[in-house]
């Protein structure tokens, strides 16, 4: 403890209020770490190749991943209320197919944009319902709704890639004011949704009902009705990471990339939200989101082969889970 | 007992701190062989820690350990069941769906000479063992998920006595028994201390204690109080001994000003034990429920606050009548449940004292969507103040890391701050230290005087008594009798608990 050896401990009164930064630090320890990490990285991968921070590059590693820190947005909120999702990659491979079919078909772009919204949000009722009223698991829900997405998604679309796009539906391709769209949505939406997660109500009862669900409902905390609520919220922000994804390129493939769930998950919990619920930001997802990405054009950049990004990204999951559960021991001891 | 026997184990200045809160100051505990050694205290006094530190799952901070004269250090419990303790805990560590045979044997079969386990020579043993403990009727190819509790305890103790156990640590073995299963208990208690074991016994219940044990030793708030013979002490010393004081001085309880019936609970049912209940509780009445483990006294709290909702009866609040469905009902309707068990129920251990105080309260704390912040916070420091929560980061320190006296103020702090008409405390100073114990009981009577009805449930006699205006006594999911202050007394209210208990889980 800091302040340990602080005189007025030793007369038996300990401080009772800490420093705003030593607050900060303790409130945002992973956020603070990841940005630090994120700048030595910027900082020693420029010095040995100082393309690494051109414009373009720099737009690919924002702008290009942009995505997966807004589903991650809904995977933290999914994950602090102590569930999981690993339907989401393959939901939003779904939401792509519709949403880029609507478009080739002549409905209106906004239509094309915000049909998947409701869709995701539709989906992840179903899976609401089960985990929160049926008791089923939401890894079990969830591994059998990407079974179900993967398997519908192939057998329609029978592996075509859509193209043919018309240019005003590549809303991810635009760059207002210079800067590319998708980066005012990441940064948009990241804010709201941590707003939110602090300062509602409802952000509240997520948190509570991860620590503790049982405390959480002899607190008076509807946790079926969050629950689907959340699940719902996460399937919105599929559809809105859906409508970056679907917009970067002039074709939409129905493979999804591989793995996206497992990125997605991945960047909530090196984001410093707990595996086991109950703490973490959604900051901090959208932070490890990048951190990823900027690890991935890092090792192009080295000259390093692609295929370490992996590893690597598995080593921080470890340190990063491990770093959690020795956190939890301590506050669990007294 | 001859003095000359050697302790087979024997603790030296025990001690044990967690996150700087020492909760045994250097005690000295010993068991000779073929001795029952009682262990006393009231909740947190220490003897869980230092039945854990014998059976190897805690590392005392300081002391020494000596086994057969022997210096040692138990870093796990399958060091300490190598050096011939084993334990048989309260919630029973058995595998349901494997055989009695495989649960008595499993981590230490005997083995065929080729290496491979020798199921005929388990089985043999196994059979044997079970007889010795007067059991023939257990089958030892039954899974242990069809054994009632007693039965599961023998298995225990077969298992225990499998090691060659030369000290069994029994922790409150009885709590759950029907009387019929505490007889036959002991009897296999005294037929193991014939043959030489020795037993570290804790338990709340002094009949047993007396009938039993050739040893008790006290503890109170981690200190050791005393270790006397049997024949030595009066349940009225043990009990000076444990609470350090007399019971008058323990509760100080404020004349109380008694309203208008506030709660009227008529033929309450719901699942097993609550059966058919009726009672009622008055505007500043403080009424004690007192019953043993598993009569029901948790059942109906968490039937009245809507956890289990009734299955039938009525419930009346100021005489209009009510259906209480979900806690998020019965704190609408004024009601406030302070858990048993605040780890599971009572608090968000990863947040903080103020998310945790404002977490029943919390939308009516809020403008719109939003919280009051401001607002939250003033009302958590107001709770730290009145309460004298100490925590040493203030109201943003995560209620985990505080001492269990201080999680309890949080939990009754969160549920005042609904300004409850019924508030329903269930153990209230279980795992609470002295101080903070009649900190807590200072509080009960205070909110009763504003009017309060207060249901208090407590498996503390002395609590029962020196807290209750009334006391209702259960057993078996049944109301026994509702006996008044003035007549409540250990042996009135001792009598109704313990009244012919249908046996309907004896062996």
């Amino acid at each position: 403890m800091a302040n340990a050896n602080h005189p007025t401990s030793a007369s038996g009164r300990a401080p009772s209020e800490r420093g705003v930064i030593a607050r900060f630090a303790a409130a945002y320890g992973q956020e603070i770490v990841i940005f630090f990490a994120m700048i030595a990285l910027f900082v020693i991968v420029t010095a040995i190749n100082p393309r690494f921070i051109s414009p373009e590059n720099l737009n690919t590693i924002f702008s290009g991943n942009a995505y997966i820190a807004v589903a991650a947005i809904g995977m933290a909120m999914i994950i602090i209320t102590g569930h999981i999702d690993v339907s989401v990659g393959a939901l939003i491979g779904v939401l792509a197919t519709i949403s880029g079919t609507l478009a080739v078909s002549g409905y209106p772009v906004w239509v094309a944009l915000i049909v998947p919204v409701f869709v995701g949000m539709a989906v992840n009722a179903v899976i609401g319902v089960m985990v929160a009223y049926a008791r089923i698991p939401s890894i079990v829900v969830t591994l059998g709704m990407l079974s179900i997405l993967r398997g519908g998604l192939i057998t329609v679309t029978g592996g075509a890639w859509i193209s043919g796009l018309p240019p005003e539906f590549l809303i991810a391709q635009a760059k207002p004011l210079g800067v590319p769209a998708p980066i005012y949505f990441m940064v948009a939406l990241t804010l709201l949704a941590a707003f939110w997660m602090r300062y509602s109500e409802f952000g509240r009862s997520l948190y509570a009902i991860g620590g503790n669900p049982e405390a959480a409902r002899a607190s008076g905390i509807p946790i079926e009705r969050r629950t689907v609520m959340v699940f719902v919220i996460h399937g919105a922000f599929a559809g809105l990471a859906t409508m970056l994804f679907a917009t970067q390129l002039q074709v939409i493939q129905s493979t999804v990339p591989p793995n996206l769930e497992l990125t997605v998950i991945t960047a909530a919990v090196i984001g410093g939200v707990s595996i086991l619920g109950g703490t973490g930001t959604v900051i901090g997802s959208t932070l490890a989101a990048i951190l990823f990405a900027a690890i991935g054009s890092a090792l192009i950049f080295t000259n390093v082969s692609a295929y370490w990004l992996r590893a690597v990204i598995g080593v921080l999951i470890l340190v990063t889970v491990m770093a959690d559960m020795i956190r939890r021991n301590r506050q669990g001891r007294a | 007992m001859p003095e000359t026997v050697q302790p087979f184990v024997s603790l030296t200045g025990a001690t044990k701190t967690f996150g700087g809160i020492t909760v045994l100051k250097a005690v000295d505990f010993d068991v000779r062989p073929g001795e029952v050694h009682a262990l006393l205290g009231e909740n947190g006094a220490g003897k869980s820690t230092l039945i854990k530190i014998i059976s190897g799952l805690y590392v005392p901070d300081g002391g020494t350990i000596r086994i057969g004269g022997e210096t040692v250090t138990l870093s796990s419990t399958r060091d300490a069941s190598r050096r011939g303790i084993a334990t048989v805990y309260q919630e029973l560590l058995l595998f349901p769906e494997m055989t009695i045979a495989e649960n008595i044997f499993l981590g230490n079969y005997p083995k065929t000479a080729w290496g491979g386990i020798d199921w005929p020579e388990a089985r043999r043993r196994a059979r044997a063992l079970l007889d010795s403990l007067d059991s023939p009727e257990l089958d030892i190819d039954r899974k242990v998920a069809s054994l009632s509790v007693a039965q599961r305890q023998r298995v225990e103790i077969a298992k225990a006595l499998s090691r060659d156990a030369r000290v069994l640590i029994m922790d409150e073995p009885t709590a759950s028994l029907a009387e019929a299963d505490v007889q036959r208990l002991m009897e296999v208690v005294r037929a193991l201390r014939q043959r030489g074991v020795g037993i570290i016994y804790v338990s709340h219940r002094m009949p047993e204690i007396f009938a039993l044990a050739d040893r008790v030793t006290v503890l109170r708030d981690g200190e050791l109080i005393g270790t006397r013979d049997i024949g030595e002490v009066t349940e009225a010393t043990l009990v000076a001994m444990m609470v350090g004081r007399s019971i008058d001085q323990l509760f100080p309880k404020p004349e109380p000003i008694i309203g208008e019936t506030l709660l009227e609970v008529e033929n309450l049912v719901s699942g097993k034990l609550v059966k058919g209940l009726s009672f009622s509780v008055r505007k500043g009445e403080i009424l004690g429920i007192a019953g043993l483990v598993g009569s029901g006294r948790t059942e109906t709290a968490l039937t009245l606050f809507g956890i289990t909702p009734a299955e039938s009866g009525r419930i009346r609040i100021a005489g209009k009548e009510v259906t209480i469905r979900s806690p998020r009902e019965a704190r609408d309707l004024g009601i406030a449940y302070v858990p048993e068990d605040r780890g599971l129920q009572g608090l968000v251990k990863s947040m903080t004292i103020r998310q945790n105080v404002s977490m029943a309260s919390i939308d009516r704390l809020s403008r719109g969507i939003f919280i009051r912040f401001a607002e939250e916070a003033a009302r958590a420091v107001n709770a730290v103040k009145r309460f004298g929560i100490r925590a040493r980061a203030g109201i943003e320190q995560p209620v985990g890391q505080l001492s269990g006296g201080n999680q309890q103020k949080v939990v009754i702090a969160k549920w005042l701050e609904t300004a409850p008409r019924i508030l329903i405390l269930d153990e209230p100073t279980r795992g609470v230290d002295v101080g903070a114990k009649s900190e807590i009981h200072a509080i009960m009577g205070e909110l009763a005087r504003t009017g309060v009805a207060i249901i208090m449930i407590s498996s503390e006699l002395p609590e029962v008594l020196g807290m209750s205006d009334r006391v209702l006594v259960m057993n078996n999911g049944h109301l026994v009798s509702i006996i008044d202050r003035a007549d409540a007394n250990a042996e009135s209210v001792g009598a109704a608990m313990t009244v012919a208990k249908k046996s309907k889980d004896a062996a």
